[in-house]
C-alpha cells in the first residue's frame, strides 16, 4: 500500500537494507525483479541491472493531487496485484500528499505538502489523477479556496518528473467529451515546458502505474513513450492483436448479439462494437485484480478506455467499427489511432478490409461492408487538436 | 467566536470544504461546500442510451457500479425492458459486493482515523492486545506475534521521521480515547482490510471484466454463463466468487463488527451528537427476485421518516422531489426562491463567489456547486442510517435483529441511533445484513443454472428500431451513500435529457429557500464540539461519519430546456 504501510525506512537508508532489514529475502527480491523486467517489456537478462539499481535507490517524495475526476484511478492503484510486490512497490516512495488516504485535513495537509515541495525541490515525483476545468478562470474545480490550474501550476514547478495517471489528466475524459461543459483538459494542455507521462485508461490497471514508477527510480528516467506520452511497455500494442479471442475474429465466429451461442463460446466480440482493433492496452496481458479476468475476457466490447477522445469517437460502444484495417503488429499507437479516429469520425471507409471480415460477410450472404460511422457528430474542436498532434 | 476553514476535506471522496463558526468550544453556524462541477448530464444529450451506463458510471470511481446499474434500470424501465433473473441476481451480487466493500474500506481507512491514534498504539501491550481482540473474535490473526510485529512496522516507521500520509495527523488530540491495545488491534486490522478489499472486490472482475468501473448492460449482464467453455461463467469462476462471498462475510463478522462495536463503547458521548435534519428517506434495494420492479421483493425497504417519529413509516412518491438553488452557484429563470421537480429542472451554472484565491465563502449567500433537494420541503438523510431505520421502523426482521445487537452491546436505546454514532454504527449494520444475504442470492443463482435457466440477457428491444419515438423511465438504487435516482427521457433513439439526483446531493445540500441547512450543516451544530479550531478532529469524526462522495453528488440537469408535458409518475 501506498503511504499506510507502517515500514520505517530511515533516511540513510537504501532499499536493499530496508528490505533485508523487512526480512524480504534476496530471492524474493530478485524473483520480483525478473517479473518485473518481463512487464516493462526489457527482458528477464536486465535483471541484474534491474536489482542494482533498485537497492540503491532512496525513498523520493511523492505528491499526488486530485483534480477534477471520480477517484477511480486512486482506486485502481488500491488494488495493485500482488499484496506483497504491491507493499513493495509503494514503499519506495514517501506519499506526502495524498488526499484520499491523509490522516489530517485543511491547513495541516496544505502545509504537508508545502514542506515536501519546498524540502523536496526539484527531486520530487508529481502524481496527477484528473483534469484541468479552463473555462470560467477555472473556478469549476478549487482546493484550499484555489483553481486547480493555481495548484497544479505551483506543484510541477519544482517537480522532478510528472506522471499523469487515468484519462481525465491525460485528456479530460468524460468531462471533456462534447460539449465539455467545463473547458477540461489534460494536464499536458498545461504543463508544456517538459514531458509527461501518460498512464492511459478509464481506469488505467493499478499495475501499469507502480511499474511506471519503478522504472522512474530504477533507470533515472521516463520508460519510452508513444505520440500520446503513453509508455510503450503498457501501450505499444493493439488489444486486438493480443487478443485470446483473435482466432475466433480471423475464423469469422463473432457474436451476433449478446448472450448467443456465440457469446456462450466467447467469440470475438467485434459485431457487438468491440473497439479492440482501435485501441492500444495491456489489459489482455496483465489483465485486472490480480489477473482474474478482463473486459472481453468477461464477454463485454473493449469500448476503447485508453485512446485519447474515446468518449466521442468510439461510441456508440455497441456500433461495429467501421472498418478493420489489417495492420500488424508492428504499426505504432501513433499512425491508426490516428488514422481510425479520423476515418471513423468522418465517415471514411476506404481503408483494406481484414480477411476474417470478408470471409465471413462472403459466408453471411452480405455484400460487403457497410461503413458506419461512429461518431455522427464530430467533436470538431478535440478532432483538430488531434490531427495536430498526430502530424506533428 | 472563531471562524474555522477546513479545506480540503481529505477522506473522502472529492472536493469539500467545510467553514464553521465556534463558540466556547461549540459549533455555532457551519456550510458545506462542493468545490467541483463537471457537467455529466449535459454530456449526455444525444448519445446512444445503451451508452449511458458508462458514461454515468464515470461520476465516481470509489462508488463505482452504482450509477451504471442505476441508469441500466432506467433505461430498462423506458424501454419496457425486463431482466432475466439471473442477470437480476448477478447484479445483486455485484452491487451487494460493491457496498460491503466500500464500508468495510470507509470504516478503516477513511474513518478510523478520526478515532484511532496510530501514535497511541506503540505503548500498547501486545499481549493484551490479544486478550482484548480474542475476547471480541476469533479471527486468527489476533495474536500476539502478529500484534508485536504490526507494532515493530509502526515504530520504526514513526522513528523515521517520514509519515508519509500520516504527516500533520492529529497524534494526542484529547479526542482521542481509546486505549493503546485498542489503537493496535485497529491499526492491524487497517493493514488487513487492504489485502481484503482487493480480494473480494474481485466479483466485479468475473461478471464486469475489471474494477474499479466494470462493465454492464441494458437488458442484463454481459458476462455468458456456460458450464462448458473455459471463457465464460463456469464452475471454476462461480467457485471463485464463493470463495470471495465466503471471505467477505467472514472479515464483516469477525473484524470490522466487532472492531466497530469496541471502538464505539469507548466513544458513547457521540451518540448524543451530530444528529442534525430529523428526516431519513429510502428507496429501497436488492430485489430477491432479481427483478428491481418488484418492490415486494425488495430486502431493504422503502419508506420516508419524518421528525424521528421511528411509529410511522410513510410511502415515498418521487413527485414529492424539489431542488433548490437559494445557495447553489446557478440560477433558475423563476429566480432563486423556487423548487423544482427534476422532470422540471433547469441549469444555469452561475458562478456568483469571490475571486479564486478564497478566505471565506460564508459570508456570500450563495457558497456551493451541490443544489437543495427537498421531500415535500424537507431535507432528508438518505444512507445506511436511513435504511436501516426505515427498516427498523417498518419491523424488518434481520434488521431488528442486527440493530438491536449494536444497541444492547453499547446498551444504548434507539435514540441513540440518531448521531454520528449511530451513522456509523448503522453502516456497520447493514454491512454484515449484506454480506449474510449474498449468500442466499447466490445460492439463488447457481439453483437457476442448475435448472437450465443460464439466459443472463434480454435482447427483445436491444435494437434502436424495436423502440418507441419517444420514451421516459427511472431507475432507483440504494447506493452505499444513500438513494439514488437516474431519470432519462429517450427521442429517435437518443437521449433527450438525463438528470440524476444522488445520494451526496442530499446530505451535502446547502441551505434552502427557507433558511434550513442541508444533513450535514445541522448535524456540525447539534450539540457539537470543536475542541481546538487548529486542529478540527470533531469536524472530520462527522462529516465522515456520512462518508461524502462529492462527485456524485455535484449534477447538472438537462440544460436544452425541451418541455417534458406528460410525467409518468410513480414508484
Amino acid at each position: 500500500m501506498m503511504g499506510p504501510t507502517p515500514f520505517a525506512w530511515s533516511e540513510s537508508e537504501t532499499l536493499g537494507q530496508h528490505l533485508d532489514r523487512r526480512g524480504v529475502t534476496r530471492r524474493e527480491f530478485i524473483s520480483w525483479c525478473t517479473d518485473l523486467c518481463v512487464v516493462l517489456g526489457v527482458g528477464s537478462a536486465f535483471t541484474p541491472e534491474m536489482v542494482r539499481a533498485l537497492q540503491q535507490v532512496r525513498r523520493p517524495s511523492v505528491v499526488w493531487l486530485q483534480l477534477q475526476e471520480c477517484t477511480g484511478c486512486v482506486e485502481s492503484v488500491l488494488r495493485t496485484s500482488d499484496p506483497t510486490i504491491g507493499d513493495l512497490l509503494l514503499d519506495l516512495v514517501s506519499m506526502d500528499y495524498q488526499h484520499t488516504l491523509m490522516a489530517g485535513a485543511g491547513d495541516a495537509v496544505e502545509a504537508a505538502k508545502a514542506t515536501a515541495m519546498e524540502e523536496n525541490f526539484g527531486q520530487y515525483l508529481l502524481i496527477v489523477t484528473g483534469s484541468v476545468p479552463l473555462e470560467d478562470d477555472g473556478i469549476y474545480l478549487t482546493i484550499g479556496g484555489r483553481t486547480g490550474l493555481d495548484v497544479l501550476g505551483e506543484a510541477a514547478e519544482g517537480a522532478a518528473a510528472i506522471i499523469a495517471v487515468g484519462a481525465c489528466a491525460h485528456w479530460g475524459s468524460v468531462q471533456a467529451a462534447r460539449p465539455n461543459p467545463t473547458g477540461a483538459v489534460g494536464i499536458d494542455r498545461i504543463i508544456r515546458d517538459r514531458p509527461v507521462v501518460n498512464i492511459a485508461g478509464c481506469p488505467p490497471i493499478g499495475d501499469v502505474i507502480t511499474a511506471t514508477v519503478v522504472h522512474y527510480l530504477t533507470f533515472g528516467a521516463m520508460p519510452a513513450l508513444d505520440g500520446q506520452g503513453r509508455p510503450l511497455f503498457a501501450y505499444g500494442a493493439r488489444i486486438h492483436d493480443q487478443c485470446p479471442r483473435r482466432a475466433n475474429f480471423d475464423a469469422g465466429q463473432y457474436v451476433q448479439k449478446f448472450d448467443d451461442e456465440g457469446a456462450r463460446k466467447a467469440w470475438c466480440l467485434y459485431e457487438v462494437g468491440c473497439k479492440g482493433p482501435a485501441c492500444f492496452s495491456p489489459c489482455p496481458i496483465f489483465q485486472w485484480n490480480s489477473h482474474t479476468d478482463w473486459p472481453i475476457g468477461a464477454g463485454h466490447p473493449c469500448i476503447g478506455c485508453t485512446e485519447r477522445n474515446f468518449w466521442d469517437t468510439m461510441t456508440p460502444f455497441y456500433e461495429r467499427l467501421p472498418n478493420v484495417v489489417g495492420f500488424g503488429v508492428e504499426r505504432s499507437a501513433d499512425v491508426i489511432g490516428a488514422a481510425l479516429a479520423l476515418g471513423a469520425a468522418a465517415g471514411v471507409g476506404a481503408h483494406a478490409i481484414a480477411t476474417g471480415i470478408q470471409r465471413s460477410r462472403a459466408r453471411d450472404g452480405d455484400p460487403g461492408a457497410v461503413v458506419l460511422p461512429v461518431v455522427s457528430t464530430p467533436p470538431e474542436k478535440n478532432l483538430e487538436s488531434d490531427r495536430e498532434e498526430s502530424d506533428g | 467566536m472563531a471562524r474555522v476553514v477546513v479545506d480540503p476535506i481529505t477522506r473522502i471522496e472529492g472536493h469539500l470544504r467545510i467553514e464553521v463558526q465556534e463558540e466556547a468550544g461549540r459549533i455555532s453556524q457551519a456550510w458545506a461546500s462542493s468545490t467541483q462541477f463537471r457537467g455529466i448530464e449535459i454530456i449526455m444529450e444525444g448519445r446512444d442510451p445503451r451508452d449511458a451506463w458508462a458514461f454515468t458510471q464515470r461520476i465516481c470511481g470509489v462508488c463505482t457500479a452504482v450509477h451504471a446499474i442505476a441508469s441500466c434500470r432506467a433505461v430498462e424501465d423506458a424501454l419496457g425492458i425486463r431482466v432475466p433473473p439471473a442477470g437480476g441476481l448477478i447484479r445483486n451480487l455485484v452491487h451487494a459486493m460493491q457496498t460491503v466493500q466500500d464500508h468495510v474500506i470507509h470504516f478503516y481507512h477513511l474513518h478510523a482515523l478520526d478515532w484511532v491514534d496510530v501514535v497511541s498504539a506503540l505503548s500498547a501491550d501486545p499481549e493484551a492486545t490479544a486478550s482484548l481482540a480474542r475476547s471480541l473474535s476469533p479471527w486468527p490473526n489476533n495474536s500476539a506475534t502478529h500484534f508485536a510485529e504490526v507494532q515493530g512496522r509502526v515504530r520504526r516507521f514513526v522513528e523515521s521521521g517520514q509519515l508519509g500520509i500520516f504527516t500533520n495527523g492529529y497524534w494526542g488530540h484529547p479526542a482521542y480515547k481509546l486505549p493503546p491495545e485498542a489503537n493496535l488491534m485497529a491499526v492491524a486490522h487497517y493493514l488487513e482490510a487492504l489485502d481484503w478489499q482487493r480480494d473480494v472486490i474481485r466479483v466485479h472482475t468475473i461478471f464486469g471484466g475489471k474494477n474499479p468501473h466494470p462493465n454492464f448492460l441494458v437488458g442484463g449482464m454481459a458476462s455468458a454463463i456456460n458450464l462448458d467453455d473455459t471463457g465464460t461463467i463456469n464452475a471454476e469462476s462461480l467457485t471463485k466468487v464463493q470463495g470471495m462471498i465466503t471471505r467477505a462475510r467472514r472479515f464483516v463478522e469477525e473484524v470490522y463488527w466487532p472492531d466497530l462495536l469496541a471502538i464505539a463503547s469507548f466513544y458513547k458521548e457521540w451518540a448524543s451528537i451530530g444528529g442534525g435534519v430529523e428526516n431519513y428517506m429510502s428507496v429501497g434495494d436488492y430485489p430477491d427476485s432479481g427483478q428491481w420492479r418488484d418492490a415486494d421483493s425488495m430486502y431493504f425497504s422503502r419508506g420516508v421518516i419524518f421528525d424521528r417519529n421511528l411509529a410511522e413509516v410513510l410511502p415515498y412518491e418521487q413527485e414529492e422531489v424539489r431542488e433548490y438553488i437559494t445557495s447553489s452557484w446557478y440560477e433558475y429563470e423563476g429566480g432563486d426562491e423556487v423548487g423544482l421537480h427534476p422532470w422540471e429542472g433547469e441549469t444555469r451554472p452561475r458562478y456568483t463567489g469571490p475571486e479564486p484565491p478564497w478566505t471565506y465563502l460564508q459570508d456570500h449567500e450563495k457558497y456551493t456547486w451541490m443544489k437543495a433537494p427537498r421531500y415535500q420541503g424537507r431535507p432528508m438523510e438518505v444512507g445506511p442510517l436511513a435504511r436501516m431505520l426505515v427498516g427498523y421502523a417498518s419491523g424488518h426482521t434481520d434488521i431488528r435483529e442486527v440493530v438491536d445487537e449494536a444497541l444492547g452491546r453499547l446498551q444504548v436505546g434507539p435514540e441513540a441511533l440518531f448521531s454520528t454514532l449511530g451513522r456509523t454504527a448503522a453502516r456497520g449494520a447493514e454491512t454484515v445484513l449484506l454480506a449474510r444475504r449474498m449468500e442466499q442470492w447466490f445460492a439463488s443463482l447457481v439453483a437457476r443454472i442448475r435448472s437450465g435457466d443460464t439466459t443472463t440477457f434480454n435482447g427483445d428491444r436491444w435494437e434502436p428500431s424495436s423502440w418507441p419515438d419517444t420514451a421516459q423511465g427511472y431507475g432507483f438504487l440504494e447506493a452505499a451513500r444513500g438513494s439514488l435516482g437516474h431519470w432519462v427521457e429517450i427521442r429517435d433513439g437518443r437521449i433527450s435529457r438525463y438528470q440524476c439526483v444522488v445520494p451526496s446531493t442530499w446530505n451535502c445540500s446547502p441551505r434552502d429557500a427557507s433558511g434550513a441547512g442541508g444533513p450535514y450543516e445541522s448535524a456540525l451544530t447539534d450539540n457539537h464540539p470543536l475542541v481546538d479550531p487548529a486542529r478540527p478532529l470533531e469536524i472530520l469524526r462527522t462529516i465522515h461519519s456520512f462518508d461524502p462522495c462529492m462527485a456524485c453528488g455535484v449534477h447538472v440537469l438537462d440544460a436544452t430546456g425541451a418541455e417534458v408535458t406528460s410525467v409518468r409518475v410513480g414508484g
